[in-house]
């Protein structure tokens, strides 16, 4: 073998050790001139390349030579490619742009808290709003917590920026809920009826709402119902106020799902333990049922179903305020049907679709009855059916940018008696919206859009527009502005007995300033908001009502300040004033306290597997009327201040194989004596103080999972 | 004679040619693999620039899923390491195109879903209290991927007694199951031939480690 077959063989098997090394430095900034450390360089095409240091800079030798394309790509900053000619010896500077991403884009929040799972920075996690202490896994009640709301705990609903409960939606997938709240006896406020565990989103909107949501005058609840579940699952709990078990079922190929639900509430035995101011005659009795089906109908459709069906019965006795010495009897048998049916898709060429149809009853009968006294007792029905479907369509537009347009149809049966006297009305609601989220920049966001109404009972049409702007300065805070018109049918009392009113009306201006890292929140929000055209019953019924509120309100969120502590404060300050129903003038009304804050804390003790919770609340006293004071003074009296403390305590454990807690919450703790009001007898010598039917509740109760590991929800669930 | 010789010359040149490549590739793949298990590579500093490395040969070859297997997997070992856990779903989203990359050239890959298991955990690390649901039960669904795609690799046995280690008794940890499982990870370890020198290999002396936390 020759020499020479040698050096070709060698030449030829290792063709790199007679290539020159080329050496290539540079440096990375961001737009701003920063330097950007970690960025990874490359020469396409080949291994050669380094990660900026902390100066930004960069140096490593290569092989390649001339012209090559030279790659840098960062986390969180959009990759970018570019020639150079690695032999030139030439520094090669490059600049890379932040990558738009959600957490960066601006989000349209004035007026609204929401609550997500979603990567999005939002104010609340679905499960803060079943961790809430004293709230006893009520959605209502520990929305009550945040700013906007009131502590109205003597009436259901949600009473927002000096609305009354009637002003609040609630919708569940987009669908409106009509009886959102069990029935209410005198004084004492009905809860809500489905279990906060069926929703994956909660959004409050204090005001400021889009045009896709109407007929609310103060305030929206928005409720989107989870997905498929990840596992199967069952569950059974037990507590000193009833029982309550279900089943979830995931099909094998994972698309379907379905579960059932029931749950049999009887506070009787514990009434009889702990002995409540009215005493009761009927039940309390609760039976509830639910049913679920979600499936996925493609990659990109869902159907849902989800229905309830609640039987109530309840019934108090008290001494009679009117005929001293006599007892006042009332009972209330309520039955109540929800179901709610929708589909999403999406139709090609960022088209979506969502289509929605409901149907609920709502039945009550109550009996009222002045005992062992003439005249006969009074028996009270009232049964609203509402049948209603909506379709909505919507377009992204770019990366950000939302087109919606869609309608809706409602077909509502009232009917109502009284004794013999019935009070019976149909009404055909129907409306059109459209709206669009248009993005500037990533960074600043404008919503217009508007909303059409037509309700055949009032024979009236309305338009209503929305507005809203919101921009962000950096990658926490933002700063909103929202503005619009707001229109309500009146209540079903008053409607069955006059067909000639019209629409009430509440204009909204809100300006609000937000910061969200991931340990604080900070938000604080003023609003100014108009009342008009509300129902007054005084000389007769009109529409002549109006009224305003204003406020300011500030929330702050911190996560980390101090070890496993989680806490909240909201605070509110309200000033509102109107003239409705048979009020003589403008006054602040019986339902609006001045200032109302709040406390939420949560601490977890890892060594026992406790989690602790306390909630306290404070409002000043709301109006009341003496009817022994002069006309001119209505509303002028004040009750006392109304503080709350909320605590619980949750104990985790296992037994065999289910994951178990016992869990023990107490409202009211101290026993604050609280006074919402007062009723008076007709001639004004007698009042009656309204106070909590029993001043502190104790729950004590336990809850078992089998299958999915559902006991984070449960911890929580307090 | 010669006509021989050259003809060997020819394809020796050949093969050496497409040798080439892979002597570079196998070269920097065992320099780049052989510090897995040193506990000196786990600074946030170090894992970013290796992952950036293996980045720069997953997209150099395009046709091998090892370099983009170990990128996604120093990348995720650093979101493990981040202080500031708002910059970890960017970088995990990172990780999981590196994934989706590697399972395209190797699908039904018990290695990749180990990582995807800790990719789960790490996103699940962000928030536990509300992402615990849905990343707990996605980490444990990969594991049980991986077992069934081969149940002999030890690092899910690892991987699982690390979880059972770490999560709290009351959230279904356990010490003693932890140790089971890592004991298992050992004998499989033991057993377990690495298909070369640059494929995963890593996590014997990591197992060991946990074993004496799990058994004190």
């Amino acid at each position: 073998m020759s020499k020479f077959n040698l050096y070709l063989y060698l030449l030829i098997c290792f063709p790199l050790v007679s290539l020159a090394q080329n050496k290539v430095t540079g440096k990375v900034t961001d737009s701003k001139k920063h330097p950007l450390a970690g960025v990874n360089i490359a020469i396409r095409g080949t291994y050669d390349g380094a990660t900026t240091a902390a100066d930004g800079t960069f140096s490593f030798t290569t092989t390649a030579s001339g012209d090559q394309i030279i790659s840098a790509s960062f986390t969180g900053y959009q990759p970018m490619d570019l020639k150079a000619n690695v032999s030139a010896f030439e520094p090669i500077n490059i600049i890379l742009k932040n990558n738009v991403n959600a957490l960066r884009v601006v989000t349209i929040s004035a007026g609204s808290f929401e609550a997500s799972d979603d990567k999005k920075g939002t104010v609340l996690k679905p499960l803060d709003i079943v961790t809430t202490a004293g709230a006893g896994a009520d959605i209502v009640n520990a929305i009550k917590t945040l700013p906007g709301a009131q502590q109205t705990n003597d009436r259901e609903g949600l009473f927002v920026r000096g609305g009354t409960g009637y002003e609040t939606q609630t919708l569940i997938d987009g669908m409106l809920v009509r009886n959102p709240f069990s029935t209410s006896l005198p004084d004492i406020p009905g809860r809500g009826r489905f279990s906060p565990f069926l929703f994956k989103g909660t959004t409050f909107s204090s005001g400021g709402y889009s045009a896709q949501y109407g007929q609310a005058l103060s305030s929206a609840l928005i409720l989107e119902s989870t997905d498929l579940p990840t596992r199967s699952s069952s569950s059974l709990g037990l507590s000193v106020i009833g029982i309550n078990g279900g089943v979830d079922k995931l099909t094998q190929d994972k698309k379907t799902s379905y579960g059932v639900e029931a749950d049999y509430t009887n506070l009787a035995p514990y009434f009889n333990v702990v002995k409540p101011k009215q005493t009761p005659n009927l039940g309390p009795e609760i039976i509830g049922t639910s049913a679920n089906f979600r499936r996925k109908t493609s990659s990109t459709g869902m159907l849902k179903f989800y229905g309830y069906g609640n039987w109530t019965k309840m019934g108090f006795n008290t001494n009679s305020l009117e005929y001293p010495g006599y007892m006042e009897s009332f009972k209330v048998y309520n039955n109540n049907v929800y179901t709610n049916l929708t589909y999403r898709e999406n139709i090609g060429h960022d088209w979506h679709v969502y289509a929605g149809a409901s149907f609920s009853i709502n039945t009550d009968n109550i009996h009222t009855d002045t005992l062992l006294k003439n005249p006969a007792p009074t028996l009270i029905k009232v049964r609203s059916t509402l049948s209603q479907s909506k379709l909505m369509l919507y377009k992204n537009l770019g990366s950000f940018s939302v087109i919606r347009f869609g309608g809706e149809y409602q077909y509502a049966i009232e009917n109502s008696s009284f004794n013999d006297r019935t009070a019976n009305y149909v009404d055909n609601y129907t409306a059109a919206f459209a709206e669009g989220d248009i993005y500037i920049t990533p960074s600043l966001v404008g919503r217009l859009g508007g909303r059409a109404e037509y309700s055949s009972i009032l024979a009236k049409m309305n338009l209503a527009p929305r507005v809203s702007l919101a921009y962000k300065f950096d990658n926490y805070s933002q700063f909103s502005l929202a503005y619009g018109d707001y229109y309500q049918k009146p209540e079903p009392q008053y409607l069955r007995f006059n067909n000639y009113l019209g629409y009430m009306k509440a204009t909204h201006y809100i300006a609000s300033f937000q910061r969200i890292s991931n340990s604080y929140t900070f938000r604080t929000e003023v609003f100014y908001k108009k009342y008009k055209d509300l129902v007054k019953t005084v000389p007769s019924y009109n529409n002549s009502g109006d009224g305003y509120a204003k406020g300011v309100e500030v929330f702050w969120r911190d996560r980390k300040t101090f070890k496993n502590v989680d806490y909240w404060i909201s605070y509110s300050y309200l000033d509102t004033k109107r003239d409705y129903l048979n009020y003589p003038f403008r006054v602040q009304p019986d339902f609006a306290a001045n200032h109302t804050a709040s406390l939420v804390y949560k601490h977890y003790l890892s060594k026992i597997s406790t989690n602790l919770g306390l909630t306290y609340t404070f409002a000043t006293g709301r109006p009341y009327y003496d009817p022994n004071l002069p006309a001119e003074k209505f509303m002028s009296e004040k009750t006392m201040t109304y503080n709350a403390v909320g605590v619980s305590a949750s104990y985790l454990t296992n037994i065999r194989k289910a994951f178990t807690i016992f869990v023990l919450s107490v409202s009211n703790a101290l026993g604050n004596k609280q006074v919402f009001g007062y009723h008076y007898s007709s001639d004004g010598l007698r009042r009656n103080e309204i106070t909590p039917n029993v001043p502190r509740f104790v729950y004590l109760g336990m809850f078992m999972n089998f299958g999915i590991d559902r006991r984070q929800d449960v911890l929580n669930n307090l | 004679m010669k006509r021989l010789f050259l003809a060997f010359l020819f394809t020796g040149s050949m093969a050496t040619a497409a040798m080439a490549q892979s002597a570079q590739y196998m070269d920097a793949m065992t320099k780049q693999t052989a510090d897995l298990d040193s506990s000196s590579t786990f600074t946030p500093d170090h894992l970013l620039e290796k992952g950036n490395t293996f980045e720069r040969i997953a997209n150099a070859e395009q046709s091998q899923w090892l370099p983009y297997y170990y990128a996604a997997y120093m990348q995720v070992m650093q979101g493990f390491m981040l202080k500031d856990k708002s910059q970890l779903d960017p970088l995990i989203d990172r990780a999981e195109v590196n994934l989706d990359k590697a399972e395209s050239l190797s699908p039904k890959n018990s290695e990749i879903a180990c990582i995807r298991s800790l990719v789960a955990t790490a996103r699940l690390t962000v928030d536990p209290m509300t992402r615990g649901q849905m990343y707990g039960a996605e980490a444990a669904k990969q594991l049980q991927q991986a077992k069934e795609y081969n149940p002999e690799n030890p690092r899910i046995y690892m991987l699982q007694g690390q979880s059972l280690l770490f999560t709290p008794e009351q959230w279904g940890g356990s010490k003693s199951g932890a140790k089971t499982a890592l004991e298992l990870a050992l004998t499989k370890f033991a057993a377990f031939k690495p298909e070369s020198n640059i494929a995963p290999h890593w996590g014997e002396p990591y197992t060991r480690t946990l074993l004496t936390k799990a058994s004190n």
